[in-house]
């Protein structure tokens, strides 16, 4: 029987770094923005990185991604159903 | 003008939470009406309103000094009611066509219930409900999949009743495909009573809210009339009278209306009645929307189709685009443009006409009363006077018809507002459609001048796109100190050097500047102490000369001492220069061609000034860095001084292209004659080859392709060898055509060699020309014929003549070019509004991040980077190699 190996997005070299936060973190977020989590841009649930950090809708992800002119940049995700 | 006189506090305040659409049911039609409409006629032979007719004085009044019948009020004040028509039978809201069709297909037609299983619309219910509190945008998305999911059934899970598919033919008409596909019709009637059976909590799986929206309504039973300051009657100067092309349509429904009605009391026939019916259904189908496809349009006796309810909101001119995004404006003014080098960027020359007619509101202060009072007694008639004034209770004067201005002139005192005709100074802002950019509408700084037209500076033509060919631009007077304050500190021209585009400035030289510029600071370049003087005259320089470059024979002066003078005293430049031949090392500062431009402590040490040191467009070029660094006041001021002296430069030494200019010597012609057939050698081979079947195809391409590929291949090295030769035989020092097309002032080398050379191959589509006759383009040619001249190769060049035919091919390629121009154009300004109306109200927050109005985020840091790019080094926030140049000295 051959050993199914797990296919893992994060290791794709496009696929940027993908952090679940914590509801304390996420809170800490969205009240230095000063707004609601849904005014946040949004990502499926079934997204396949979402699926990869098995995030459930209503929680909220990091992304850390390389740019060419700021170095990284941090953007944030709301996780919503479907 | 009325002014609003009830006092703040007694207008009672509410704050709106939130807008809610619904359908207009049959009771709340009746309620809102002030009178059954059921005369078809509107006035009478005296040219009285008929009353229950469709000019009713119940639904308000339109005629001056006539009280409403209803409100009691006057034309200015009623805002008019509606009426009603009672329909003899229901017929079909076209609007709403597509909601009744996809609830008749979800629903049961015996019991009316959603066509899913108990259970699943309980389990349907709840998320729904769970998706209505956090969700609102999905909750829609549920509604599109619980229909897509009920109209797949074929029987109903409630009552068994089989069901069949409904059919809509477009625009109005359902059919039910019975066993065997016998299509049954459903009449108004029968679709009312089974969108009334549909029961509320089914409705809202749908998406709908049936306390606004029940179904049934989208059946109309009863009409709603507007009322008559909507569609108002309009009398001709004969006397006649026009009315409104709603009015015309409400009367063709109210006269079927009574005939139906007639026609049922009276028991007709059924075919009588269906037809009537559907006539009924087709006038207010097309009362609502004159271009519904699939029925014919409602047409005028003139055969002008009728502009109905739809076509009023729709399109460019409708209310949306027309009257509520756009409106038109005062205080405007619009001709034609033409240059003016001596004005200043910053500036516009606006004719007297224009400027006896804008008006600029200043108010009476006890600093400027005696000057107000003088402007007041003027007139609106003399130059530099006022047209209105304004009392501190609020009337408005109209200085035409003061019989005598000294006696208000002396009435005037704090408090009155005088609108004085604009006058030099004053802030303007200028525009150019299309308004592609923020740099589309400046603001200008008035120059009262003769004549008639707006003037210009020449170097702000690239950022509003214009040329002087019959251009016509716009000019709008702020009217408060607000908006003053703003155009004059933000959309001042000068602040709009650098483009956010691409971070470079997009003010600058363009054609002759760059010529001058380049003439001015060439290395064989020497002036006269007169010539020096009269050019630091025409930039307004005041100060010393400085020491010239030569003393003997006599004193002589460079030109780039001359712009040296003008630059800041500390800055540091290096680059390239536009002239640059591009060696394969480059020796900076020893450049045998003057090319490297290199300033050091404001002093121009080598090089020529060109398109790359001061073009427009140009990033990273001298007016980048000295407006970047010294702010756009020293930009500002170098360009207008500069700028002036360059052109004056060229003024006194005389710059025309003559064909000499493009004189080539015979043996070019020899060279390029053998160029030529060489290359057509090559082509006969080519052809040769791919007859025999010889011809190798490349990746991916047919042997036609390679075929066609390789020869386009070598003609194209036809054209770049022609143009090399021109630069080979022509120079900066005998040919002004080279001048221009080095310096980048107008023209490339490419184009040289077409008037004096080659003019190349002419394509149509970006293929070699091969449309015209069957195997051939002309007649000239043999059939089958695929060389070069057979296909729009052009041979000969524009200054010796083109013969007939490779003129027909170059005639062709050009009007291709001109269609492919308008296509792109039109294209893109449909993009461009797309994306406007997409990204109109985001913004940059305070905290650098891009919200949309409802404080949505959409970028978590501007660009990423934050960066304003026109407010740094091409997206970096620090120039090192700049910072070093500069410490090192």
């Amino acid at each position: 029987m051959s050993v199914k190996k797990k296919f893992d997005v994060f290791e794709h070299e496009l696929v940027p770094k993908h952090i679940l936060l914590t509801r304390e973190e996420a809170k800490v977020i969205l009240k230095k923005l000063g707004i609601y989590p849904w005014q946040l841009p949004w990502i499926r649930a079934s997204d396949p990185a979402a699926r990869a950090l098995g995030a459930r809708p209503g929680d909220v992800i990091m992304i850390i991604r390389k740019s060419p002119t700021a170095g990284i940049s941090i953007v944030y995700r709301y996780v919503i159903p479907g | 003008m009325s002014q609003v006189v009830t006092p703040v506090a007694e207008v009672p305040l509410k704050k709106i939470k939130g807008i809610k659409f619904g359908i207009l049911s049959p009771d709340i039609i009746r309620k809102m009406s002030v009178t059954q409409i059921v005369t078809a006629d509107t006035y009478d032979e005296d040219g009285m309103p008929i009353r229950s007719g469709l000019m009713d004085r119940r639904l308000g009044s339109i005629e001056p000094g006539v009280r409403c019948e209803t409100c009691g009020n006057t034309m200015a004040h009623c805002p008019g009611h509606f009426g009603h028509i009672e329909l003899a039978r229901p017929v079909i809201h076209v609007l709403f066509v597509k909601h009744i069709y996809n609830i008749l297909r979800a629903t049961c037609r015996e019991c009316g219930r959603l066509l899913l299983p108990p259970e699943e619309i309980e389990r349907y219910k709840r998320r729904l409900e769970r998706l209505k509190k956090h969700w609102r945008l999905l909750a829609q998305k549920l509604c599109d999949q619980i229909l897509k999911r009920a109209s797949k059934v074929t029987v109903c899970p409630h009552c068994n009743a089989p069901q069949y598919k409904i059919k809509l033919e477009k625009p109005y008409t359902f059919y039910e495909e019975r066993e065997g596909g016998a299509l049954v019709r459903l009449y108004p009637t029968d679709i009312r009573s089974r969108l009334e059976k549909v029961p509320d909590d089914d409705l809202r799986l749908l998406g709908y809210d049936p306390e606004v929206a029940r179904p049934e309504w989208m059946v109309l039973t009863v009409l709603p009339v507007p009322p008559t300051c909507v569609r108002p009657s309009i009398t001709l100067e004969s006397g006649i009278r026009s009315e409104d092309d709603l009015t015309h349509k409400l009367v063709d429904i109210i006269r079927t209306n009574q005939k139906l009605k007639e026609n049922l009391e009276s028991g007709a026939p059924q075919n009588i009645i269906d037809d009537l019916w559907s006539l009924l259904q087709y006038h207010i189908a097309t009362y609502f929307d004159n271009e519904l496809p699939g029925a014919p349009q409602a047409k005028h006796r003139s055969q002008r189709p009728l502009k109905t309810l739809a076509q009023r909101l729709k399109g460019k001119e409708g209310r949306f685009r027309g009257n509520l995004s756009g409106k038109r404006v005062d205080f405007s003014a619009r001709t034609v443009i033409s240059p003016d080098p001596n004005l200043s960027i910053n500036e516009v020359g606006v004719p007297i006409d224009v400027a006896k007619i804008l008006t600029v509101p200043e108010r009476v202060t006890e600093y400027n009363i005696e000057e107000l009072r003088e402007l007041v007694i003027r007139g609106p008639d003399q130059y530099p006077g006022a047209n209105y004034v304004i009392r501190p209770d609020g009337r408005r004067i109209d200085l035409r018809y003061v019989k005598d201005r000294h006696a208000l002139a002396q009435q005037l005192g704090p408090g009155w507002i005088v609108e004085r005709h604009l006058r030099d100074g004053d802030i303007v802002l200028f525009n150019r459609q299309p308004s592609l950019h923020r740099m589309s509408m400046m603001g200008h700084i008035v120059r009262v001048l003769p004549g008639r037209t707006f003037r210009l500076h020449l170097c702000v033509c690239p950022p509003y796109n214009a040329d002087f060919d019959g251009d016509e631009m716009n000019l709008h007077v702020p009217q408060t100190e607000e908006a003053r304050a703003e155009a004059r500190l933000l959309c001042l021209v000068q602040e709009h050097i650098l483009s956010p585009r691409y971070g470079g400035p997009i003010i600058g030289a363009t054609q002759d500047y760059i010529t001058g510029a380049y003439l001015l600071t060439r290395k064989d370049t020497l002036l006269t102490k007169e010539q020096v003087c009269k050019l630091l005259a025409a930039a307004k320089y005041v100060g010393d000369l400085p020491e010239p470059a030569f003393l003997k024979p006599k004193e002589l002066w460079t030109g780039k001492q001359l712009v040296s003078l003008f630059l800041p005293k500390d800055i540091f430049f290096e680059m390239k220069a536009a002239v640059c031949n591009k060696c394969a090392e480059c020796r900076k500062e020893d450049c045998p061609f003057d090319s490297y431009i290199k300033i050091v402590k404001g002093e121009m040490v080598c090089g020529v000034l060109d398109k790359n040191a001061i073009g427009a467009q140009k990033p990273e070029n001298l007016l980048h860095r000295i407006t970047l660094e010294y702010g756009t006041d020293v930009g500002r001021d170098f360009i207008d001084r500069v700028f002036r002296m360059f052109l004056r430069y060229l003024d006194y030494r005389g710059f025309t292209m003559g064909l000499d200019s493009l004189d080539v010597p015979s043996e070019a012609y020899e060279e390029l004659k053998k160029l030529y057939d060489e290359a057509e050698a090559q082509i006969r081979k080519l052809i040769e080859e791919y007859r025999a079947g010889k011809l190798e195809a490349l990746p991916g391409y047919t042997i036609e392709e390679t075929l066609e590929a390789r020869i386009t291949e070598i003609l194209e090295v036809v054209r770049t060898k022609a143009t090399e030769m021109a630069g080979k035989y022509l120079d900066v020092f005998t040919s002004e055509a080279m001048i221009m097309a080095k310096s980048g002032a107008r023209a490339n080398i490419l184009n040289i060699a077409q008037m004096c050379l080659c003019l190349g191959p002419q394509t149509v589509r970006g293929e070699r020309i091969k449309r015209g006759y069957r195997n051939r383009t002309l007649p000239v040619f043999e059939p089958g014929d695929i060389g070069a001249a057979a296909r729009g190769f052009v041979f000969s060049c524009l200054k010796k003549g083109l013969k007939p035919y490779e003129f027909f091919f170059h005639a062709a390629s050009g009007r291709d070019g001109l269609v492919d121009t308008a296509v792109r154009t039109a294209q893109s300004g449909y993009m461009q509004r797309r994306l406007i109306n997409a990204l109109q109200d985001v913004y940059v927050a305070y905290d650098g991040t891009v919200r949309t109005s409802d404080g949505s985020i959409v970028q978590f840091r501007y660009g990423e980077d934050g960066t304003d790019p026109s407010r740094s080094y091409h997206g970096k926030s620090v120039d090192l190699n700049y910072v070093v140049s500069k410490v090192l000295g």
